[in-house]
Parts: C-alpha cells; structure tokens; sequence
C-alpha cells in the first residue's frame, strides 16, 4: 500500500526561543526530514546605513553599538579604524593596547553568550547559567571604563574616550586567574558531556570550500579546518605583537566542520583571548588617550573598506567619502548576515530538532543581520 | 601576490572596452571600473584564471552616486533624475593573499548589473539586498527579491538619496 505524502511547509519563529531573536526560518518537510530552510530576515530593521548618511562621523558611533549589540566594543573598533584609515590617523600606543584589552574582553563575552545559549538550545540549562555567571565580571569591567554594561560609545576617533579607570587593570587580571579555571569547568560540566557531544558531533557538517564560497568567516570557517584570522592574517592594530595561537576544527568527535567543532572552536579561542590580554596588560604603556582625537572629522573624498576579525567573524566598514563631515555611504558588511546564508546548506537531510542545534552553532545576531 | 595595476592589465588585455579603467586618485584602495554587464566575465575570469583565484567575495555594496539632476516632482519633493547608481565588489583571494576593488556604475533609471552569484554564493543575499536598497536589477540571478523591506514594500528604494517615506504601510501610519 503506498501513502499519499506531501511537502509541509512549517514556520519557525518570528518569536521562537531558539532563533536568537527575531528570525522566522520556513522549514520545507519530508515528514521529519529538512529539504530545505528558508530564513526570513528583516524584523529588526532600522537601516543604520540611512541613518548614517544624516550624522556626522563621530555619531555614529553610538549606532554601531546597536547592531551587533553582543560584542559592541569590536563593532566601534571596526568602525573607528576604518575611518582612522581614510583620514591616515596614528593613534597613540595606549589607545592601541586599550582597545585590544576590551576587544578580547569583548570576544571572550560574546563566546560566554553564544556558547551558553548554545547549551540552553540543545537543553542543558545549567552551563548557560554559569556563563552569564562570568559574563557579568567582564560587564562589570566595562562598565566601571565607561559607565555602561552594553552599549559603550567608549572607542573613538582617534583614541579612546578617556583614560582606563585606576584599578581596571588589577581587576582584569584578577579575571583572568579567576576564568582560566572556569572554562576547564565548562568543559567538564557541556562541551565533554556525551549527551552533548550525541546532538552536535556530525550534525551540520560544513566543508571547507562551501565555506569560503558561502563568504563564512570567523569561529565557524575556522570550524571547518581553515585556519583564517585576520588578526594573523590580515593585522590590523597591534595584533602582530602577540603570541597566541589560532585554534581550528580538526573533527575531534565527529567530522571536521560539525556543530561541536563550531562550538569547541570558541572555547578554544576564549583561552587564547586571555592570553592576548595578559600580554597587553604587561605590555601597556602609560600616555595621553585623547591627544589624537581630532577636532573635526572631515575624511578626504574616497572610499575604504576595512575589516576586523568581530567575534563573529569578519565585520567590514565600506565607507565612501565626499568630503564632507558626513559619510555619503556606510555599509557593514556584517558576518552574521553573511554566515546565516548557509543555514539551508547546513540543514538539508537533517531532523527539525538538529535545525535549532545547527542554527545555534553559527551564533547569530539578529541586530547585525538587519542592521 | 599581484597589484592592482599588473590585474588591471590583465583584465585590459583580455576584456578591452569592458575593462574602463583604474582609479588611482583614492585615499586608500585604488578600484577597477568595469562595464555592468560584464562584471560576470570579469569575476569568473578573476575567479578561476590560476594566479589571481579570487575565490572570496568580501563584500558587495550598492551605492547612490546622486550624481543626477536635482529636479521637483507633482508633489514639491526633491528627486533625482539621471545620473549613475553604482556597485562595489570587494574580492580577496585566500591563496595568493592579494585583494582588488571593482566598481560597476550603471544607469540610475534602468540599473541593470550582472550577477555574480553563481561564481559566489555568498553574492546571492548581498545583491538581493543592493536590490532592496537602491532597485538595482542583477541579471539572471535565481530569486532577486527583497530582503530586509517587507516583500510587498512599494514605497520605493530607502538608500537611495531621493527616498521618501510614505505615509502609508497596509493602513498603518509611517512615522509614528
């Protein structure tokens, strides 16, 4: 006897609590198997590049903050560089370091966030707690430099806003001897877990040339085998004067490029940011932060792209120049936005349940996406 | 490793009139001017030819030249007429570690530009949201719709520089 079957269509989200915000995926079904995924995007849009284009360079500071709302501090890194880089501004050695400090500091926050929401999809509820445990010491270190807890505007053009608070750099180290430990605990407590290992090793495996041609970048190329960092492969700032090292995906428990390859790739690279961290609080030298903050930001006619290696992966600011004291175009070119695209690749052959374990490992930001 | 100019001279070798020029009076990166609708030769060329493999698009960015006649329309509102709209292709070869700009400047009231997305995949959402943004039409790309707009936006294209904002979504005031 042979059933009649027929394609279901099945929307998941806009409000669903594992697409990270408000994202609506329409899942196409045959019976429990993904054919295809089709993420619908656009919910939060605000169109920061329209906004851009109506305020003054210095302005927009604040506005990048808002977009991938995680990892702030690396959003106005990536935006003031770029802009550095039009107006051909050196900054001073302190402001360098500054900036490392809170963009590591930044990475190892947006890790804690994606790895314990991470765990909280796939239903291990504990870890996540843990995280936002030791977010909340980096928080509390950001917010004693710039008086808030998300949204900084703490970067500027041509330095930073003012000087490090005076026990900041005791109190970063002592987080860092405090989290050491922590992430071995977290191994222990998810990423070794074999109920864990059983949802995400092999599920969504992404190859390496799918990968480049998709425009992934960040922990979820690195996943995959391809050890590309533009922190070592394009530096920018001060990054050439680190040891450290670029963790990648070997599949360990599963195939290269699965979703626990994704995720043990950022666990990984938060022991690396601690490293970057000691080294640059060793290394900071005192100095004025403010001196080349310039007066009026006037860039010459032109245009710049200039990239950073976000926590997500790459974030480029195209930015062109008329001359003027506003930009007459921004575009971010936001890794979320580009790493989502793949989700339909990831998905195929897999079960509805491996769709919220796959679509968490690429760790998105719906702030970014829709800009 | 290649420059700017040794790929310049390459793509003028091979594409001719398709192959505009280099601009060389940019702050920092100079660009290639190519023809629209040639962009998708030039690409796979650069895509493929051993020795430049640009096989990552870092970026595609439309843009607004607003280079057009400042006119009134029926309504007293500003708009532009003529002019360019233009796209930015930012390439990066992973190989050689080399990068190079394009730039395609199309007509601002017929914009049509080939895609480039069946050389990158990653081409697809960025040239569905130059479309969103600014209306400029990728040739034979498979699904070019809108992205971050409602799909049933009418009130045109927001970046671009003459955009206004309609009163009016589905009955539901605008500028609330």
């Amino acid at each position: 006897m042979s059933l009649k079957t027929e394609e279901m269509i099945l929307n998941m989200g806009p409000q669903h609590p594992s697409t990270h915000g408000v994202l609506r995926l329409e899942l196409k079904l045959e019976g429990e198997i993904i054919t295809d995924v089709i993420p619908h995007i656009g919910y939060l849009h605000r169109c920061f590049e329209k906004h851009a284009e109506a305020m003054t360079y210095p302005q927009i500071i604040p506005y990048t903050d808002r977009m991938d709302y995680l990892a702030s501090m690396y959003n106005e890194f990536g935006y003031v560089l770029a802009v550095e880089k039009l107006m051909g501004i050196e900054v001073p050695e302190r402001v360098e370091y500054i900036r490392v400090i809170m963009g590591e500091l930044q990475r190892i926050a947006s890790h804690l966030v994606a790895l314990g929401t991470y765990g909280a999809d796939i239903g291990a509820f504990t870890p996540f707690l843990f995280c936002f445990r030791d977010r909340e010491h980096i928080l509390h270190l950001f917010e004693i430099t710039s008086g808030a807890r998300l949204l900084y505007n703490y970067i500027w053009i041509g330095g930073v806003s003012h000087d490090l608070h005076p026990d900041f750099l005791r109190l970063t180290k002592e987080f860092v001897d405090y989290f050491r430990p922590k992430v071995k605990e977290l191994n222990e407590l998810l990423t070794f877990n074999q109920i864990f290992i059983d949802r995400t090793a092999n599920v969504g495996v992404l190859p390496a040339e799918t990968a480049i041609n998709y425009g992934i970048t960040g922990p979820n190329l690195r996943a995959s085998g391809v050890k590309w960092d533009l922190r070592k492969d394009d530096p920018y700032s001060i990054y050439d004067r680190f040891d450290f090292e670029i963790p990648v995906g070997n599949g360990e428990k599963g195939t290269c490029g699965d979703c626990w390859d994704r995720y043990y790739v950022r666990v990984k690279e938060m022991e690396e940011s601690l490293k970057i961290i000691e080294q640059a609080i060793e290394q900071i030298p005192e100095g004025d932060v403010t001196s080349a903050i310039p007066r009026r930001v006037k860039p010459p006619a032109g245009q710049v792209y200039s990239r950073v290696e976000n926590p997500r992966g790459e974030l480029g600011y195209f930015i062109i120049s008329d001359g003027s004291v506003n930009p007459k175009r921004v575009k971010v070119r936001a890794p979320s936005f580009v790493n989502l695209e793949v989700l339909g690749e990831l998905c195929k052959g897999h079960m509805v349940a491996d769709v919220v374990a796959i679509l968490g490992s690429i760790d998105i930001v719906l702030g970014e996406i829709d800009r | 490793m290649k420059t700017p100019e040794e790929i310049f001279e390459a793509l003028k070798n091979k594409f001719g009139e398709a192959v505009i020029n280099l601009a060389t009076d940019q702050p920092v990166d100079p660009y290639i001017e190519v023809a629209p609708l040639e962009v998708d030769k030039v690409c796979k060329f650069l895509f493929e030819e051993e020795g430049f493999e640009f096989n990552s698009l870092l970026n595609l960015s439309g843009v607004d030249d607003a280079n057009g006649e400042k006119v009134k329309d029926e309504n007293d509102n500003d708009i532009i007429k003529g002019g360019t709209l233009s796209v930015f292709y930012h390439l990066e070869s992973t190989i050689h570690r080399h990068k190079i700009v394009l730039k395609v400047s199309t007509d601002r009231e017929n914009p049509e530009v080939s895609s480039v997305e069946d050389i990158w995949r990653t081409a697809d959402w960025h040239e569905r949201e130059a479309y969103d943004m600014f209306g400029i039409k990728f040739l034979n790309h498979h699904n070019l719709i809108r992205i971050l707009m409602p799909y049933d936006w009418e009130a045109g294209y927001p970046l671009r520089k003459d955009y206004q904002n309609p009163e009016f979504y589905k009955g539901m005031k605008v500028p609330y």
